[in-house]
């Protein structure tokens, strides 16, 4: 295929104008030892029919969510996508635009961040959300990074029942030795509140936790903001933002700074990525958030609008001295969150919320019942939850995938401790019958 | 009688669309006993229900419809956003992302049911080194600056096994803001290197700038003057002298596909923008795909996980061995991936060096249109794009580059770039891209002209614009002395 319109006759008029003989001559500036001086060793070009084909032979080696009933979570969720989100998400002024740095031209743009900005405030409870970081992990580690700047201090504390990816991303972003890191071992599956008191002190930024937890349990954030506000620092909280609609909002506890991975709101599972990440925060700490904010004004006539603000904040402007280095964010992803959240509403969400916790309880003790499987924690959970199996973990999920079963995640492979652990996910998706015949099965095992 | 008005696109939230009682998609019936929340969740329960929209499906389809007639993209029409690569995105790569073999995977399904997309993406990172010159790719980073993010952190764990991080990464004045700030994050000081009277790096500067306290330089080729460094052998072989290593910010990648390497030219890391080079859609914002290629020397350091090929041809994420850590969960942004990967097929290698032919000449044709209205401040051939300085319509005219831009928006065309790069006066930063074609380019061309015309008869044409978009300029000032960054249920409304 090719996607250039411009004719070979064209070409050598434009070249005349240039006054060059040869396109090569274009590339003078090039040293020569700097020049590739053969033709890139790559396949030649496919028309659009054999490009659809070789596709869909790749895709086709792949089991997916619609061959294979998934019980699989961890930070990534199979969730019923209404198919308004990707009748909106498909239009090409909406996906084919730039960031709106040209508000004029750009108000559908604005106007979707600052509707889902609101959203986000209404889930989570807290005063103002930014446009969307690149996924629940970077939004974590950015979250410790401004805990930094709004306390001037250069300690965070990291829960241990946080997912083991959000933990390793911060330990990236802080690698270069911008902040140390503590981490707070966890006990019942939740974050061990007695062994966080011990931790925290006045060198403490954040305390970092998350509720639900990587093992699905909720934790005590309550409990985890009195610990920090009492030495002065501050409570990031992950969340899940799906389960908003039932769980209270982190706001109600104390957070002071809330992330987490939107991908559960209209975004396809698409092997983790692009999914979305939620940052929020309180309005006094506005001016040390990171990435991008739309907010609402009036053009010179009077009427309503939006635009991109609080911009120095960022790179753009501030260069060394901003916030953060993020431009690009995930504008397109928070478009569907947007649509998503529009479309179920607010019982919707609840309705929703309400399925995943009863299915997700109902399957808990169904496995329970077989006797294959037992309780590890007795933490609350709402739609995820960890449990020991009583023999070969990666033998029973090799059997149950033949049987068209993603069983579970193997938590052995993030943490020795975990060996023998699976942690379930159950979402609306997953009908009864769906879950009694997985259990016919694991009895079957 | 009054004239007939229509509503506008913008402004009416979809919170004060529907009723109350308006449903789209409702949860499915409960098909197995309730629980009561407050027993299952230990009173974590939600008590006041979240103010979300109460709409339904026509409605939501009507609102972003709406929203969308205000918005412009690439297929709305000319986007010749300098440093952004704005060209056509095809629509086979939206319907390949959306198969159910990609779109329906999750991360941490057993790697056997997972072939075909490790495959598309083993082909993507080979192809990557290929197109860089540089041996390893991981596909992890989210962006452009995310990959910078990477790069660095892999350059100072480089350093620091050797004994030292080094203090010091050298970023020329003419970079992009995610450069120095990513430096920052990185826990580095920030040196700018001054840029020459022909556009590049200013190399007797830069020596005097080298030492073994250096850790990196951070340099942007084609630059964003959109011009090729003529030194950047020299620059790159005084950069190792010293111990220190090259990176390359690719922004600018779509200028030299097949005709010049990163790799090539010394640099040991580059970070590849495929919502730029590679067609994928920029979604309003994002999501992006900011690959890094390195040499083999930071190959050890990358994220993990990358993909690996065994010899009986099976797929699997491995992490490599001196790894940096992730800088993100899962695997990368795939969904772009399978974008780009589209692309690169659809295209091949003989079509991407196309691109870049079409590009340059199309850049340098329109330069060549525009250079006797607006003056040229790197008078050379140029790459990708070129930069003009408004600096002198301002002076005589009083009309900023910005009244410019904004007078663009009446002609039905999205402004270039401007005010960047620093360096350069009322700067007008012009990428066509090779997805445009000659009569578009003329077009343009004729409207900047006709705009010159207009600034020098009637300046306040053009300061009052645009006169024709769905809201005209907004009050910026305002939007930060009093902020609305969420809407808020007036009181008494119906919950
Ligand atoms: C030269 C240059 N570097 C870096 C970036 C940042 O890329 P991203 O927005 O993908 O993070 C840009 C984006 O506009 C750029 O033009």
């Amino acid at each position: 295929m090719r996607f250039i319109p411009v004719t070979c006759e064209e070409q050598a008029e434009m070249l005349r104008v240039v006054g060059a003989d040869t396109v090569d001559d274009l590339f003078v500036d090039v040293p020569a030892a700097a020049r590739l001086g053969r033709p890139l060793a790559l396949p030649d070009p496919l028309g659009e029919v054999e490009l659809a084909a070789h596709l869909e032979d790749l895709a086709s080696a792949d089991s997916h969510a619609g061959s294979v009933v998934s019980l699989l979570g961890g930070g990534c969720y199979d969730h019923y996508v209404p198919a308004i989100v990707d009748a909106v998400v498909s239009k090409p002024a909406f996906f084919t635009a730039y960031t709106p740095y040209q508000p004029e031209v750009s108000q559908g743009t604005l106007q979707a961040v600052y509707e889902y900005q609101s959203m986000i405030c209404a889930l989570t409870g807290m005063d103002v959300a930014n446009a969307s970081m690149y996924d629940g992990a970077s939004a974590f580690a950015e979250a410790a990074l401004m805990a930094a700047r709004v306390t001037r201090r250069h300690q965070v504390v990291v829960s241990a029942a946080v997912h083991p990816e959000w933990r390793e991303t911060l330990a990236t972003y802080v690698g270069a030795g911008v902040l140390d890191i503590l981490t707070c071992p966890m006990s019942d599956g939740v974050t061990d509140a007695a062994a966080l008191r011990d931790l925290v002190d006045d060198r403490t930024a954040a305390v970092l936790a998350a509720s639900p937890t990587f093992y699905g349990a909720l934790d005590d954030l309550e409990a985890l903001a009195g610990i920090a506000h009492d030495a002065g620092a501050l409570l990031v909280a992950g969340t899940n933002p799906i389960l908003l609609g039932v769980l209270e909002p982190p706001a109600a506890y104390g957070a002071d700074i809330v992330v987490g991975e939107g991908q559960p709101l209209g975004n396809p599972q698409s092997f983790g990525g692009p999914g979305l990440g939620i940052f929020a925060c309180r309005q006094e700490h506005l001016r040390q958030m990171p990435g991008r904010v739309a907010g609402r004004t009036t053009d010179v006539d009077g009427r309503t609008g939006f635009v991109l603000t609080f911009s120095t904040r960022e790179q753009h402007i501030r260069r060394e001295k901003a916030t953060s280095n993020i431009c690009s964010n995930h504008a397109l992803n928070a478009l569907a969150a947007g649509v998503y959240l529009s479309a179920v509403g607010r019982e919707g969400l609840a309705g929703i919320g309400r399925a995943c916790v009863a299915k997700a309880h109902y399957l808990e003790s169904r496995l329970v019942e077989t006797g294959r499987f037992e309780r590890v924690f007795s933490a609350p959970f709402a739609h995820e939850f960890a449990l020991r199996y009583t023999g070969d973990v990666a033998v029973m999920q090799a059997r149950l995938l033949e049987r068209g079963f993603f069983a579970g995640l193997d938590l052995g492979r993030f943490r020795a401790e975990d060996v023998g652990r699976v942690l379930f996910a159950v979402t609306e998706k997953r009908t009864r019958a769906q879950l009694d015949r997985f259990v016919a099965e694991v009895n079957a095992l | 009688m009054s004239a007939p008005t229509r509503e506008p696109l913008t402004g009416t939230l979809i919170f004060e669309r529907g009723a109350p009682e308006s449903r789209c998609v409702e949860s499915p019936a409960l098909d197995v006993p309730d629980v009561s929340l407050s027993d299952v969740l230990s009173g974590r329960q939600r008590t006041e229900p979240p103010v979300l929209p109460h709409v339904t499906e026509v409605e939501i389809a009507r609102h972003y419809e709406r929203l969308a007639s205000a918005n412009f993209g690439v297929d709305s029409g000319f986007y010749p956003l300098g440093s952004c690569t704005m060209k056509y995105n095809p629509k086979i790569d939206e319907w390949a992302c959306r198969l159910p073999g990609f779109a329906g995977l999750h991360p941490y399904q057993p790697p056997a049911t997972v072939q075909g997309a490790l495959e598309l993406m083993w082909e993507l990172q080979e192809a990557l080194a290929e197109i860089a010159g540089l041996p390893a790719v991981t596909l992890q980073p989210a962006a452009g600056a995310h990959g910078e993010l990477t790069g660095l952190l892999a350059i100072r764990a480089y350093h620091t096994a050797n004994g030292d991080p080094r203090a010091r990464v050298l970023v020329p004045d003419s970079a992009h803001g995610t450069n120095p700030a990513t430096v920052a994050m990185c826990g580095y000081e920030v040196v700018q290197v001054p840029s020459d009277e022909r556009g590049g790096v200013d190399v007797a500067a830069l020596n005097t700038l080298l030492d073994t306290d250096v850790a990196a330089i951070m340099l942007t080729n084609p630059n964003t003057l959109g011009l090729f460094d003529e030194n950047i052998l020299e620059i790159t072989a005084a950069v190792h002298a010293v111990g220190a290593l090259a990176y390359c910010d690719g922004a600018n990648l779509n200028a030299i596909l097949g005709k010049s390497r990163p790799g090539d030219m010394g640099f040991d890391a580059l970070h590849i923008n495929l919502h730029k080079t590679f067609a994928t859609p920029h979604g309003g914002g994002g999501p992006g795909s900011g690959p890094v290629a390195v040499s083999d020397a930071l190959a050890p350091y990358l994220p993990g996980p990358v993909v690996a090929r065994a010899a009986d041809g099976v797929f699997s994420l491995v992490t490599p061995e001196r790894s940096i850590g992730r800088v993100r969960s899962f695997v990368g942004n795939f969904g772009v991936l399978v974008r780009a990967y589209a692309y690169i097929r659809a295209v091949g290698g003989s079509g991407l060096t196309e691109v870049a032919e079409q590009a340059v000449l199309s850049a340098n044709y329109l330069k060549e249109l525009l250079r006797d209205v607006w003056p040229l401040p790197y008078d050379r051939v140029c790459k990708h794009e070129f930069v003009l300085s408004g600096g002198r319509m301002r002076k005589q005219t009083g009309v900023r580059t910005l009244d410019v831009a904004k007078r663009l928006l009446d002609y039905g065309i999205h402004p270039p770039t401007i005010y960047f790069p620093l360096i350069v006066e009322e700067a007008l930063m012009i990428e066509p891209t090779e997805t445009e074609s000659k009569e578009t380019l003329d077009r343009f061309a004729g409207v900047l002209r006709t705009i010159a015309a207009e600034a020098a008869e009637d300046a306040g044409l053009l300061q009052g614009a645009p006169y024709s978009t769905p809201v005209r300029r907004l009050d910026e000032a305002a939007a930060v002395k009093r902020p609305d960054l969420a809407w808020v249920p007036p009181e008494g409304a119906p919950g």
